[in-house]
C-alpha cells in the first residue's frame, strides 16, 4: 500500500513537471493563500496575545499574574483538571473495554451517549446541573438542607467540566482497542495472568499511546472550557473563578494585560498540547505500520533466517 | 490418561457447537482435531484450555475434573491461530511472560528462556519485536512462549494455517520432531487432512459439532466410520447410483449392490488408486477417455470420461502413466478394483467391497 502511495506521489511530481507551465504557479498561489489564511486568522492573533501580555513589560506581566484572584483561578482550574482527567481515564478505559472487547445490547447507544457531550453546546450542558442541583432544581432543597452546595461552587465547575469532557479518552480508546482485539488478553490468561495482570501488562501498554492522546486532549478541554463552567461558576473573584472566566472577567474589566497575562498561560498550553498531540499522532501512525506489517497475513516471509 | 472429555456439549445461543463428544487424549500422545471450518473443533480445544465453559459434560486433565478450574490454573499451553504474540514486548518478554507470572526466581528464568530460544532455533531474536520477525518465526515464538511454564498440555489451533505452504511444511515436520523430543502431550486443531495424517498420532474427526471418528490415521483413511468420514479424508470418487437386478448402476459402471431391492437409491464410492487402467482396450471391461491430467508432483490425477459423460478420478505415479503411454485424449479401458456401499437409504457404512470382475494383473505390477 505505502509503494502505492508512492508511485501516485511520484506520477503527480512527473506531471506538474511535464504539465502546462501554470502548473507550479497554480501551486504556489494554493500554498501562500493558505499560509496567509493562517498567518491572518491564527498566528498573528497568537502571537499579538503574547505582545498584548508583555506590553507593558515583564515585570508587569508576573505582577499580573500574582494577583492574588488570578492565582487562584489558576489553582481551581489546575484543580479542576486534576480531578476531571484522571476521573475520565477510569471511565474512559471502561467505556471503551466494554464497547471494545464485549458484544451486549445497547452498545450503539452507550456509543452515543459517550459523543453526547461533543454535540451538545456547553451552555446546555451547564444548565442541566443548575436544573438539577440548583436551589430552584430537582435537588437543590435536600441539598440546601444538609449545607452542601454545588452549583456557584467547586463542585457545580468539577461535574460541568467532567461532562462536557468526558468523551475524550474513550473516543481515543475504542478504535485502539477494537484494533487490538482479545488474543493478546487471552494469550496472557494461559500464561496464568490474572484479570489485573493481564490489563496492566498487556492491555495497557498496547493501548498506552492512544491512552496519552485522550489525556491530552481531555486536559486541554478541562482547563479551556469556558462555556459550561461559566454557567454553573457563579463568577465569584478568588473562588469560582476558573482561568478562562478570569480571562472574560479582566478583559470587561478593561485590565488587558492581565486578561492577555492569563490568556497567553492558556494558549502556551494549548500550543505545548499541539505539539505533543502531533507527536503522538506521529507515534501512533508507526505503531500501527508495525502492526499493519506484523499481521502474518500480510507478512514477507524471511525464508533464509529460518531456522526451523 | 491425560486429557479426557466425557460427554461434552457447548451451544452458543441457539446453535450447538458441539454436540455431546467424548473423546481421550494419552500422555504424550499428538492428537489432531480435524474437521471443516465450523465443526467445532476449536470450541472444543478452548474448552479443554478453559477458554470457553462447556454447557455440559465434564473435561478431566490428567484424572481432576477442570470444569471449574479458570484458564490460568489449568496450566496449559495454548498458542493461538495468529500467534498472539504480545505486540509491545521483545521475544525474550514474551517467553519470559508466564515465568514472570508465575514467580520463578530469576536465575530459573534466565536459564528457561535461554534454553527455549536454542530449542527453538531462536537464538540471536532476543531483543526483536513481533512485528520484526517472519511468520515461521512467530509461530516459533509462540510456541516457546506456551511451553515455557512447562505445561501438562500443549494445545495448538490451526497452527500452520498463516503461515506460506513452504514454511508450513518445515513446521510440520519440525512440531514431529519437538513432540518427540519433549513429548508433552498435544493437541492441535487443523482442517487440512493431509496435515492432520502427516503430523498426528492419531486424529479425532468433528463434522458439525459431532464426533465423526477417532483413530490413527490409517484407521480413519482405511476404515473410515461413515460416508462423511470416507468423504473428508483423502480423494474419493462418489457416484449415485440406482440399484437395478441387484446391481447399482451409475453411467456404465455397476457394482453388486448387497442385496438391495430394485429401485433404490445409493452412494458408491472408490478411492483414486482402485481404478486399473490399461491402454489395451480389451483388457478392463469400460472404456473411457483420458479428460485432463494434473501433475501433482510425484502422483499424477487423471480423470477418465467414460461415453455416457461420466468422469472417474483416477491416481497413479509418474512412472506408471508413461509406462501406459498415456495422455490426454487417449482412449483407454478401465476398471474399479475396490468400492465401498457409502449410503443405503442412511444405512451405516459397510466396509469396502472387491469388485467381482476377474481382475488382470495390474499393469504397474508386470514391471
Amino acid at each position: 500500500m505505502a509503494s502505492a502511495f508512492q508511485r501516485r506521489v511520484g506520477e503527480s511530481r512527473r506531471k506538474s513537471q511535464r504539465g502546462a507551465e501554470e502548473t507550479p504557479l497554480v501551486k504556489w498561489i494554493l500554498i501562500s493563500l493558505s499560509g496567509l489564511f493562517l498567518l491572518v486568522f491564527l498566528l498573528i492573533p497568537l502571537v499579538n496575545v503574547f505582545a498584548q501580555a508583555l506590553a507593558k513589560g515583564v515585570g508587569a506581566y508576573f505582577e499580573a499574574l500574582t494577583n492574588p484572584d488570578t492565582m487562584s483561578s489558576i489553582r481551581l482550574t489546575l484543580l479542576t483538571a486534576a480531578i476531571c482527567v484522571p476521573l475520565n481515564v477510569v471511565f474512559g478505559v471502561c467505556a471503551a473495554w466494554a464497547v471494545a472487547k464485549f458484544e451486549f445490547r445497547g452498545k450503539a447507544l452507550l456509543i452515543t451517549l459517550i459523543d453526547l457531550p461533543f454535540s451538545v453546546s456547553p451552555v446546555v450542558a451547564g444548565l442541566i446541573y443548575v436544573v438539577v442541583f440548583g436551589l430552584q432544581g430537582y435537588l437543590g432543597p435536600w441539598l440546601a438542607e444538609r449545607d452542601i452546595q454545588i452549583i456557584f461552587a467547586v463542585p457545580g465547575i468539577v461535574l460541568a467540566t467532567l461532562f462536557v469532557t468526558f468523551p475524550f479518552v474513550a473516543r481515543e480508546l475504542i478504535p485502539v482497542m477494537q484494533a487490538t482485539g482479545t488474543d493478546q488478553e487471552q494469550a496472557a490468561m494461559t500464561l496464568g495472568a490474572s484479570g489485573w495482570q493481564t490489563f496492566w501488562r498487556v492491555t495497557l501498554p498496547s493501548v498506552k499511546w492512544g491512552l496519552l492522546y485522550g489525556i491530552i486532549l481531555c486536559n486541554a478541554r478541562a482547563m479551556g472550557e469556558f462555556g459550561a463552567v461559566s454557567v454553573v461558576s457563579g463568577h465569584i473573584s478568588g473562588v469560582t473563578d476558573t482561568m478562562p472566566l478570569r480571562v472574560e472577567k479582566l478583559y470587561i474589566g478593561y485590565d488587558s494585560t492581565g486578561a492577555f497575562a492569563v490568556a497567553s498561560l492558556l494558549a502556551l498550553l494549548a500550543l505545548v498540547t499541539l505539539v505533543l498531540k502531533t507527536w503522538f499522532e506521529w507515534r501512533q501512525e508507526r505503531l500501527f505500520e508495525a502492526a499493519q506489517r506484523s499481521d502474518p497475513g500480510e507478512a514477507t516471509h524471511d525464508t533464509r533466517s529460518d531456522r526451523t | 490418561m491425560s486429557i479426557q472429555l466425557k460427554n461434552i456439549s457447548k451451544s452458543f445461543g441457539e446453535t450447538m457447537a458441539v454436540d455431546r463428544v467424548e473423546f481421550t487424549v494419552a500422555e504424550g500422545e499428538l492428537v489432531a482435531l480435524l474437521g471443516p471450518s465450523g465443526g467445532g473443533k476449536t470450541t472444543v480445544l478452548r474448552m479443554i484450555a478453559g477458554l470457553e465453559i462447556p454447557t455440559a459434560g465434564d473435561i478431566l486433565v490428567r484424572g481432576h475434573r477442570v470444569n471449574d478450574l479458570p484458564v490460568q490454573r489449568r496450566n496449559i499451553g495454548f498458542v493461538f491461530q495468529n500467534y498472539a504474540l504480545f505486540k509491545t514486548m521483545s521475544v525474550r518478554e514474551n517467553i519470559q511472560f508466564g515465568l514472570k507470572i508465575k514467580k520463578w526466581k530469576r536465575s530459573e528464568i534466565e536459564s528457561r528462556v535461554t534454553e527455549l530460544m536454542e530449542l527453538f532455533g531462536l537464538q540471536g531474536l532476543e531483543r526483536r519485536y513481533p512485528h520484526q520477525l517472519s511468520g515461521g518465526q512467530r509461530q516459533r515464538v509462540a510456541i516457546a512462549r506456551s511451553m515455557a511454564p512447562k505445561p501438562s498440555v500443549l494445545l495448538l489451533d490451526e497452527p500452520f494455517g498463516a503461515v506460506d505452504a513452504k514454511i508450513r511444511q518445515e513446521l510440520r515436520e519440525w512440531l514431529v520432531r519437538l513432540h518427540h523430543e519433549l513429548n508433552v502431550t498435544t493437541v492441535f486443531v487443523t482442517h487440512d487432512q493431509e496435515e492432520a495424517m502427516e503430523v498426528a498420532n492419531r486424529i479425532v474427526i468433528f463434522s458439525r459439532g459431532r464426533l465423526e471418528q477417532i483413530g490413527t490415521p490409517r484407521d480413519v483413511y482405511e476404515n473410515p466410520a461413515n460416508e462423511f468420514v470416507a468423504r473428508f479424508i483423502g480423494v474419493m470418487n462418489v457416484l449415485e447410483c440406482v440399484v437395478k437386478g441387484g446391481q447399482a448402476h451409475a453411467g456404465e459402471l455397476s457394482f453388486p449392490a448387497g442385496g438391495a431391492p430394485d429401485g433404490t437409491q445409493m452412494r458408491i464410492g472408490f478411492r483414486p488408486y482402485a481404478v486399473m487402467v490399461s491402454t489395451d482396450l480389451t483388457q478392463y471391461p469400460h472404456r473411457a477417455r483420458v479428460l485432463h491430467t494434473f501433475f501433482l508432483g510425484i502422483l499424477l490425477r487423471v480423470e477418465f470420461e467414460l461415453p455416457s459423460g461420466l468422469v472417474v478420478r483416477g491416481r497413479m505415479t509418474k512412472e506408471e502413466y508413461g509406462l501406459l503411454g498415456l495422455e490426454d485424449d487417449r482412449e483407454v479401458s478401465l476398471q474399479i478394483k475396490n468400492y465401498r456401499i457409502l449410503a443405503r437409504d442412511d444405512a451405516p457404512l459397510g466396509s469396502e467391497l472387491p469388485s467381482p470382475q476377474p481382475t488382470p494383473p495390474h499393469i504397474a505390477e508386470n514391471i
